[in-house]
């Protein structure tokens, strides 16, 4: 087999004590800033990006993809102990985790939900080991008409198909497409979008887009409604180990989780949410004692949290063999990967496979490192929730300006990062999602590349984007995916009647 | 939710609306003033153009959504928090635009950004963000390298 070859090699770079010390890392923040409201992974890799731009690229991507998992892992603590998801993908595990908690079982919920996202992570990372080489390959035969049509498809699912409402997600994409115009065009020199601004001929940076967004909006967010919500810490009470009970009643939503999550994040389908409410629902159908979601069924954390882990695990498929980010971590990955003149895709992975299978690899690694993190250390997490809000949020926005101002030392940059600020909180407030805008942002310049080689390979001749088969298709899936959402509309319902 | 007799239009739906138009006004203006070269392919225009048609699209999707009142409901909100962060920020602007410094730059926005989280201990929280700034700027500027402004007391350092 090619891929296991490709591991054992891949597993030698990983191996290596620097990369491992940088999986470490990348755990030990992920981790922190999954258990720490406010703060997520994508904000994480953000303001990192600018401090790591010296350092070695294969090191800096691990510990990226560290935060990610970390993040995945991290935000269960805070769903379970203070029904506070940290970030939309664990709003399904608060259910049923909190009421857990409240009940003297926030130990087993702990556990079930740090071994089940475990055992996702592991198996979705060998599904990514052993996809990865075929997709390459026939990613390999795209031409740029085909690249242009993939992107299609991920600008419509990113921002139309699985959201609330796919005009304001088409708007947050169309936003981010707008910011991508802005700067000199690499093919004419000609200068759009900068009105004789020297600071925005470079384009608009991705690290400011993002922890405007993410930092300032979110503060400013949280900020306006403090006088509405109460946090109330459940302390862990009881055993933190699981009964044989427990552990009978959780490992077929693990695997069933993972079933959910990997496929749906390895398709540009965008998002975690989705495989965990699936899970959520399947599970409470498939309960011996369905009378028992609602109050704490221990299936209810099981299953999703393995869904959500899975799907991160997934949505490193596309990124890496494709170069296409399908969420807002993913985005940010990716400009990690291009800060260093790297490309994700089928090059990557013939010119540089030990950085590529140094990675995968090292997912493993991290994987088994957050095991021990979160299940006998997670007492020392959970003070990490002892921090005031008022120190934690001020604290994040002096990190933000910070990671702003090294990136660029100038005004315009902390103008820019909080008018992004302000349109993060109008968005928060308004229901837009946040991811689309940044994931149009990296992909629009890409697609307008793309499109415009594919057209001047084909001497102007628009119906190459027709001939090819590959394209064709997947831009009649873009258009099915786009009309599909209009036509069902009670499809964005199914989330109000679960809950 | 509103009940549907009510069909009073969302107001800051339309504004969205209004703003997302503006937005694809602005484009065409600016592709306008773009030079037409000759070059195979499509040039510079066409993607603006797609964006500017497409923003103008959403903008009549969302006045439609506003009519109908499809956007979420809005809690109350303190305009108090926002001020004092935003203000924060605008300090920090001017203090490096002025050259002050990262650090005083750096104080003033924890002390700020606490008390729009309802901190009374203003001083307290002037004195942790100093030590927070001078703390991240030495371990940023002399150990990684990085360029973060100077003023007065970076200078010393």
């Amino acid at each position: 087999m090619d891929a296991f070859v490709s591991l054992a090699h891949g597993l030698t770079v990983a191996i290596q004590p620097m990369n491992l010390l940088f999986a470490l890392i990348g755990v030990l923040l992920g981790t922190a800033v999954g258990v720490l409201p406010g703060i997520g992974p994508a904000l994480t890799v953000a303001l990192l990006l600018p401090i790591t731009f010296k350092l070695d690229p294969g090191g800096s991507i691990i510990m990226f993809a560290g935060i990610y998992y970390g993040g995945m892992y991290g935000g269960s603590t805070t769903s379970i102990l203070i029904n506070t998801p940290g970030e939309s993908a664990s709003m399904v595990t608060a259910l049923e985790g909190n009421k857990m908690a409240k009940a003297g079982r926030g130990g087993p919920a702990l556990a079930t939900a740090a071994i089940g996202s475990f055992v996702a992570g592991v198996i979705a990372t060998a599904g990514l080991a052993f996809l990865a080489p075929y997709l390459v390959d026939v990613a390999v035969q795209f031409g740029p008409e085909d690249y242009f049509a993939l992107m299609c498809v991920a600008f419509v699912t990113v921002s139309a198909t699985f959201g609330d409402s796919p005009v304001r997600g088409l708007t947050s994409l169309f936003i981010g497409l707008l910011l991508g115009l802005v700067g000199i065009d690499i093919l004419t020199g000609q200068a759009r979008m900068s009105f004789g601004v020297p600071d925005l001929l470079d384009g608009v940076e991705v690290t400011t887009l993002a922890v405007g967004l993410f930092a300032v909006g979110e503060a400013l967010y949280v900020a306006s409604r403090r006088h509405l919500v109460e946090e109330k810490l459940e302390p862990v009470r009881g055993s933190l180990w699981m009964t044989k009970e427990d552990w009978k009643r959780s490992w077929k939503p693990w695997l069933r989780g993972t079933a959910f999550g990997f496929p749906i994040g390895a398709l540009p389908a965008g998002g975690a949410e989705i495989p965990t409410f699936l899970s959520y629902s399947t599970e409470k159908r498939l309960a011996k004692h369905p009378e028992e979601f609602g109050h704490g069924a221990i299936e209810g954390v099981a299953g999703p949290e393995a869904a959500n882990n899975a799907s991160a695990a997934g949505t490193l498929v596309p990124l890496l063999t494709l170069g296409l980010p399908t969420s807002a971590t993913a985005a940010m990955m990716l400009a990690g990967f291009q800060q260093y003149g790297l490309n994700p895709g089928p090059l990557l992975f013939a010119e540089r496979p030990e950085l590529v299978w140094g990675l995968i690899a090292s997912l493993f690694i991290a994987n088994v490192m957050l095991l021990v993190l979160n299940l006998p250390l997670v007492g020392l997490w959970v003070r990490l929730l002892a921090i005031p809000q008022p120190w934690l949020y001020a604290g994040i926005l002096v990190f933000a300006t910070m990671g702003t101002i090294a990136a660029n030392p100038s005004v315009v940059e902390l103008m820019m990062l909080t008018l992004f600020g302000i349109m993060g909180f109008l968005m928060r407030r308004f229901d837009f999602p946040i991811a689309p805008v940044v994931v149009g942002l990296i992909l629009g310049p890409v697609a307008e590349g793309q499109l415009r080689r594919a057209l001047s390979i084909s001497l102007n001749d628009p119906m190459v984007l027709l001939q090819s088969p590959i394209s064709a298709t997947l831009l009649v899936i873009a258009l099915i995916a786009l009309i599909l959402p209009f036509v069902l509309k009670g499809m964005s319902r199914f989330k109000a009647t679960e809950d | 939710m509103e009940s549907p007799s009510s069909r009073r239009p969302d107001v800051a739906g339309l504004a969205i609306a209004f703003i997302l138009l503006a937005l694809a006004g602005l484009i065409w203006w600016d592709l306008s003033r773009l030079q037409l070269n000759a070059v195979y392919g499509v040039g510079p225009k066409a993607m603006p153009m797609v964006v500017a048609a497409g923003l103008g699209i959403l903008a009549i999707g969302n006045a439609i959504a506003a009519f109908r009142g499809d956007l979420p409901e809005r809690e109350s909100l303190q305009w108090q928090p926002i001020i004092l962060i935003i203000g924060g920020l605008a300090v920090m602007m001017g203090f490096i635009h002025f050259g002050v410094g990262f650090i005083l730059a750096t104080t003033v926005l924890f002390a700020a950004t606490a008390a729009a989280f309802g901190r009374r201990a203003f001083l307290v929280d002037l004195a942790i963000g100093f030590v927070l700034g001078l703390i991240i700027y030495v371990v940023f500027s002399k150990l990684l390298a990085l360029s973060l402004p100077m003023g007065p007391i970076e200078r010393l350092l």
